[in-house]
């Protein structure tokens, strides 16, 4: 059953457009189509982006890995290396700062009028993307396979129960967000 | 406050679209003999949608579940920034044909439409319409906090976004993903590239902000 949805191509492209459409409503609700809320983040004034993005992280490490358990989802880790992920990172870093969305919600930016996002920033992320494929072969044999270290998840570094990851890090995820309630952020 | 700050630099009235969509079949603010559900719930049925702004932990367990749901029906981590990156192999590809498809990142990645592409267009029409139900769209170029330290010149604010985006879309393809597929759905698979990833964006982030609204 779930293989044949897998498979249809039609139907897939009708659901990223529905989940896509639930996303960037509760983008917009969160307020994290908003640049004055990105910024307030990365000046630390703010904590709206971290209290969705950890709140979203725990939700659904325990959703999808129990639905691993039940065998009806399997895992797609992405592969990294220190040359990617950690040098990538930090320029993504840099143009997360000087734009002030990142490109998921640069989309609900544009779907709420924002005008730098769609001029400016949708234009950038293109060229960007397409300065990147040009040089993608030369990067590719350089720097980002430098400590190349795979599609690997903690659990599989450790050698460990996945739940045993999960179970510490929804702690520590509460008892963080618990602390910025308290502090006021 | 701000909310008036805004309307006054609006180019629309964002009245007229409130009311084009608000006075249409599908939504409408209160519905006859549903009064009662106000004092129970303390909301009407259908205010939470034009609400301003939800809890962030309501929005956050919400995108949770909807990777959940992205897992399941369609064995894909929710992400964006891929879909940019085959955009601009669609742009490339009419503007200099087959040599474009030749290039091996496109070989890898395909210049076409698929269901990335469509979740974000998706994420477009959602925040499209939450904007419109609480009345806050409104075509505006210079954002509230560019403003108060940078001025209200437009030029400004896009020559910024231009370059902030240009290197955005380099580093997105250098990491391999963004906020999105990495910071969420890559850190609720623990994947390891992904916590790396996600941390190294807020440490560029939060040193980039700092600097430029030093």
């Amino acid at each position: 059953m779930l293989k044949t949805i897998h498979k249809s191509e039609k139907l897939q492209l009708g659901i990223g457009c529905i989940l896509g459409i639930l996303f960037g409503f509760l983008l917009q609700k969160g307020g994290v189509t908003k640049y004055d809320v990105i910024i307030g983040q990365l000046l630390l004034t703010d904590f709206t982006v971290v209290k969705i993005m950890l709140s979203a992280m725990v939700t659904g490490m325990i959703g999808v890995y129990l639905l691993r358990n039940f065998g009806v989802a399997a895992l797609h880790p992405k592969p990294g290396s220190f040359g990617s992920s950690v040098i990538g990172g930090l320029i993504f870093g840099v143009g997360f700062g000087l734009l002030g969305y990142c490109p998921g919600t640069l989309a609900g930016a544009v779907g709420q009028g924002s005008l730098d996002a769609l001029l400016g920033g949708l234009v950038g992320i293109l060229i960007g993307a397409g300065l990147f494929s040009e040089f993608y072969p030369k990067l590719d044999k350089g720097i980002l396979n430098k400590g190349h270290f795979g599609e690997i998840t903690w659990p599989q570094l450790f050698k460990v129960n996945p739940w045993s990851i999960i179970i510490p890090v929804t702690i520590g995820v509460m008892a963080l967000l618990f602390w910025i309630e308290k502090s006021g952020l | 406050m701000s909310h008036v700050h805004h309307a006054s630099r609006s180019f629309l009235s964002r009245i007229k679209i409130e009311e084009f969509v608000l006075s249409g079949p599908l939504f409408t603010r209160e519905r006859p003999g549903k009064t009662d559900s106000r004092k129970y719930e303390g909301v009407n049925n259908m205010e939470w949608l034009s609400m301003e702004r939800w809890s962030p932990y309501v929005v956050g367990i919400g995108i949770g579940l909807l990777s959940c749901i992205a897992f399941l029906l369609s064995d894909k981590p929710i992400g964006c920034s891929t879909a940019f990156s085959r955009t601009s192999g669609m742009i490339e590809k009419w503007l200099r044909g087959g040599i474009a498809a030749e290039k091996a990142y496109y070989k890898k990645f395909a210049p076409s439409i698929d269901w990335e592409w469509m979740l974000v267009l998706g994420v477009f029409v959602g925040a499209f319409l939450s904007a419109t139900l609480s009345g806050q769209f409104q075509f505006i170029w210079v954002p509230n906090r560019w403003l108060n330290v940078f001025g209200d010149t437009p030029f400004t604010r896009w020559a910024v976004a231009i370059v902030g985006g240009i290197i955005m879309g380099i580093g997105a393809r250098w990491a391999g993903g963004c906020t999105s597929g990495h910071g969420i759905s890559g850190t609720l698979q623990l994947a390891v590239s992904s916590w790396i990833a996600a941390i190294c964006f807020f440490i560029g982030g939060i040193l980039t902000a700092a600097l430029f609204f030093r």
